[in-house]
């Protein structure tokens, strides 16, 4: 398993808001790769600067091994998107969209391949009608086929059931699963709702304020059976470098008086255990909460009620 | 001493002596435009007005007795002098109600000609005054001047060769007065090219030449009255 | 490039605002064909002032076909900017409104390329504009009042004068100021398509484009010795008329017009000058912002 996106310390600074901070991620080839964070939390910043929309304020965006700086033609063309709301030419026809964006992307157009990508999407009998007469799911599938025309490799999409009823929501996942599964495609799907990423991605990042919050496998990260566990010593920076060799160095934080484990509850006492045998001086131990609880918060951080811990 | 006296007094005096009466200089001149009943002419007219920069042009001018004259540009756009009417002369002479004064001689272009002016009879007339300038040996008009109460003062010179028994010039050059010309402003969003006119002589400004040379009459072969509408 | 150029050309021509201008410029190159009709020897009175009462002229030789393109050019080419601040003032800000810019630009095509597109397709509107303007005001009227020498008033400094231009040196004088306001009109398109970069949505740069255009125009025909001397040559709007100068016939010293003269080629050479370098300078611009612009709509 290669891999296919790499991000290095990205930030992006808008007139002094830091909308990006400092972010590092990887996602492999053959990714589902969830994007998640609440609004605002610098997510779409983060996907245009990939896409060359936005111009990164530092830190380097590798794609297939390559800086995007330089390669930015070849990087694209490997590459489809569809970012936010899926605008297209309102008074052009479904055809002439994909038939222009194909061309765009340095596809050999032909009316078979049009028309094939139509039908994936389900609108080959739409192919004629004007984009203004579509419904708002319509036009999502059509974007989908114009960020699929041209065969690319890795596939971006913003936020793609935004403003879909049920129906297309679901048609949206099996979509992308499709894409997956079928076709050999990665995917980096970014949303602000956890079970959405969670039903389609095989591994996830979240991001709040611009900085990484985790990033990991998904069935791993959402387990209920892990916790997060808040410990704080006399020395957090020595207990921090004892963790960092002991098992429970996935997922390992050190963040203001606190030290942030992920880990099983079940070991728990186990972690206790060892840090008193290595002599460190134990203040309080707790654990908080679950990730999807942690992520709760954070989206609801409106009418934020204190998590229960469990 | 006589003799000196005698030789002086001669040559003072027999030019004088050799002079016809004007009336009869007149008379025969008008005789020889009596001549011609018709004539349709091709010439090429050269205006020459400080603010019309327009090129020669090919005109066809039609005369029919009395006193009809037309000019009519053969092809294109023309600006044809209102005054142009003039250059008949039979205009001024057809007129029989006026009185000839012997104003002397002069010379036109190193010609010797009579001078006469024609006041006309009748108070009402257009023509105010008219000074002819006559050859006599030929009886042919050199020059002509003639100040209109409407249409101001004209002046026309003519030179003779082909035509010269009917009395029809083969060149006329018409001097006449023009007004000033000024563009109502705002109308016409002209590019400035930067470049500054060479300043108006003011007295240019006002007058006005029309050169037409005639290349050809057709004299007497009738001329259909439509053309003088 | 090509294949580029095509689908820009496409989507302009797919938009029914595209067809507002031809449309607009097919109706007032026919209301001057109908007023002339009725009334021409009335304006051409008007031109001719005192001339009348000297001269006889063949007013209706003279309200011929190419006199009358030459009115409705007089007109038409200062409404003109407008029309060709319609496509081209749209040309990102209209993508950016209908969210299709971010679409494109995430397209392995690079924005210089994006910026050199839309700026030539700008250019042959702008032509087939002009190509228009030509079949509706120059050859339409020549078959509705025929053909014949022509009469230009003209204005130099103080001095009024009536220059005329005869039939058959007429023509490649049209052909060479279509050329010219080609030219003239591009910086209008240059400049619409630099304000386009900074809107999101497409009424904001029109309009802007037509009031910098509107006041540029004041002060060109402003007479103010020092906005003359300093303002009015690097005031891209001091040429818009220059296509004129292909009229100014020279002239002999008699005053007589020399056939297939220019007066001051000089000065329509400047002109050109001028205004290919305002073009460079709005297109460099729009290129250097439009690179560096993040995207956020």
């Amino acid at each position: 398993m290669s891999v296919l996106l790499e991000v290095k310390n990205l930030s992006k600074n808008f007139d002094g808001f830091q909308a990006v901070n400092d972010l590092s991620f990887t996602v492999n080839e053959g990714d589902v790769y969830g994007f998640l964070g609440q609004n605002g939390a610098g997510k779409s910043t983060t996907i245009r600067m990939l896409l060359t929309l936005i111009k990164p304020t530092s830190g380097k965006i590798i794609f297939f091994g390559k800086n995007l700086a330089e390669n930015r033609g070849e990087v694209l063309r490997m590459t489809g998107a569809v970012v936010e709301r899926p605008d297209l030419y309102k008074y052009l026809s479904a055809y002439d969209n994909l038939y222009i964006f194909a061309k765009m992307s340095g596809v050999k157009t032909t009316r078979k391949l049009i028309m094939d990508q139509l039908e994936l999407v389900g609108l080959a009998e739409r192919a004629r009608s004007k984009v203004k007469t579509f419904s708002q799911g319509m036009k999502q599938r059509l974007g989908i086929a114009v960020a699929l025309i041209h065969d690319p490799k890795l596939i971006i999409l913003d936020e793609p059931t935004n403003g879909l009823d049920p129906q297309g929501i679901a048609d949206m996942r099996n979509l992308i699963l499709h894409l997956s599964r079928e076709l050999g495609k990665t995917v980096i799907v970014s949303s602000h709702l956890l079970s959405e990423i969670e039903q389609i991605a095989n591994r996830m990042i979240i991001i709040n304020k611009g900085k990484k919050i985790v990033e990991g496998v998904v069935s791993e990260l959402l387990d209920p059976a892990k916790t997060v566990v808040e410990l704080e010593t006399l020395d957090n920076a020595a207990a921090f470098d004892l963790l960092k060799t002991s098992s429970w160095s996935g997922g390992l934080e050190l963040s203001g008086k606190y030290i942030r484990l992920h880990m099983d509850k079940a070991d728990i006492p186990a972690l206790a255990r060892q840090l008193s045998a290595s002599g460190v001086g134990i203040l309080s131990l707790q654990p908080r909460h679950s990730l999807e609880d942690y992520f709760l918060s954070l989206t609801n951080a409106e009418n934020h009620v204190e998590p229960v811990t469990n | 001493m006589k003799a000196y006296l005698s030789v002086l007094l001669t040559l003072l005096i027999s030019p004088a002596f050799a002079q016809q009466d004007i009336n009869v200089l007149i008379k025969s001149a008008k005789q020889k435009m009596a001549l011609v009943n018709d004539y349709e002419a091709l010439g090429r007219m050269k205006t020459n007005v400080a603010f019309l920069k327009v090129p020669v042009a090919t005109v066809k001018v039609y005369f029919k007795k009395p006193n009809r004259l037309k000019v009519k540009s053969e092809k294109g756009v023309s600006f044809i002098p209102k005054g142009a009417v003039s250059i008949n002369m039979g205009s001024v002479l057809t007129d029989e109600q006026f009185t000839v004064i012997d104003a002397g001689t002069d010379k036109v272009n190193g010609v010797a000609v009579r001078v006469a002016k024609l006041l006309p009879a009748d108070d009402n007339s257009d023509v105010v005054l008219s000074t002819l300038y006559i050859e006599e040996a030929t009886a042919l008009i050199r020059k002509a001047k003639t100040t209109t109460r409407e249409n101001g003062s004209f002046e026309l010179e003519m030179t003779y060769s082909k035509y010269a028994s009917y009395g029809l010039p083969d060149k006329i050059v018409f001097s006449f007065n023009t007004k000033d010309y000024k563009l109502p402003k705002g109308v016409t969003f002209d590019f400035d090219d930067g470049s500054t006119p060479a300043p108006v002589d003011k007295a240019k400004g006002k007058k006005g030449r029309a050169e037409i040379t005639f290349s050809s009459y057709v004299i007497n072969k009738g001329v259909d009255d439509a053309v003088f509408k | 490039m090509w294949s580029l150029l095509q689908i820009e050309l496409y989507k302009i021509a797919k938009r029914p605002r595209t067809y507002i201008a031809f449309v607009a410029i097919a109706a007032i190159a026919f209301i001057f064909q109908f007023a002339f009709k009725a009334d021409g020897a009335s304006y051409l009175n008007l031109m001719l002032q005192t001339v009348s009462e000297s001269f006889d002229l063949d007013l209706k030789k003279s309200m011929n076909g190419y006199f009358m393109c030459y009115i409705i050019l007089n007109t038409l080419l200062i409404q003109v900017p407008i029309l060709v601040a319609l496509v081209a003032g749209d040309a990102i800000s209209g993508e950016a409104n209908m969210g299709t810019l971010r679409l494109i630009l995430t397209k392995p095509v690079s924005r210089t390329q994006i910026i050199l597109v839309k700026f030539l397709a700008s250019i042959i509107f702008t032509v087939l504009l002009l190509v228009w303007m030509a079949v509706t005001s120059l050859f339409f009227s020549l078959l509705i009042f025929g053909a014949d020498d022509m009469l230009i008033f003209r204005n130099k400094g103080q001095e009024s004068m009536i220059l005329q231009i005869t039939q058959d040196d007429i023509m490649w004088r049209y052909m060479a100021a279509f050329a010219y306001a080609a030219v003239a009109l591009t910086v209008i398109a240059a400049l619409a398509m630099l304000l386009s970069v900074y809107a999101e949505n497409s009424i904001g740069p029109i309009i802007a484009t037509v009031c910098i255009v509107i006041v540029c125009t004041v002060i060109s025909n402003m007479n103010v010795p020092i906005i003359d001397k300093h303002v009015k040559p690097w005031l891209f709007t001091s040429y818009l008329v220059g296509w004129k100068g292909f009229f100014y016939i020279a002239t002999t010293e008699d005053g007589l017009p020399i056939k297939g003269s220019i007066e001051n080629w000089a000065a329509i050479r400047n002109s050109l000058y001028i205004l290919l370098g305002h073009i460079a300078v709005l297109l460099g611009i729009t290129i250097f912002v439009f690179r560096k612009k993040d995207i956020l709509t």
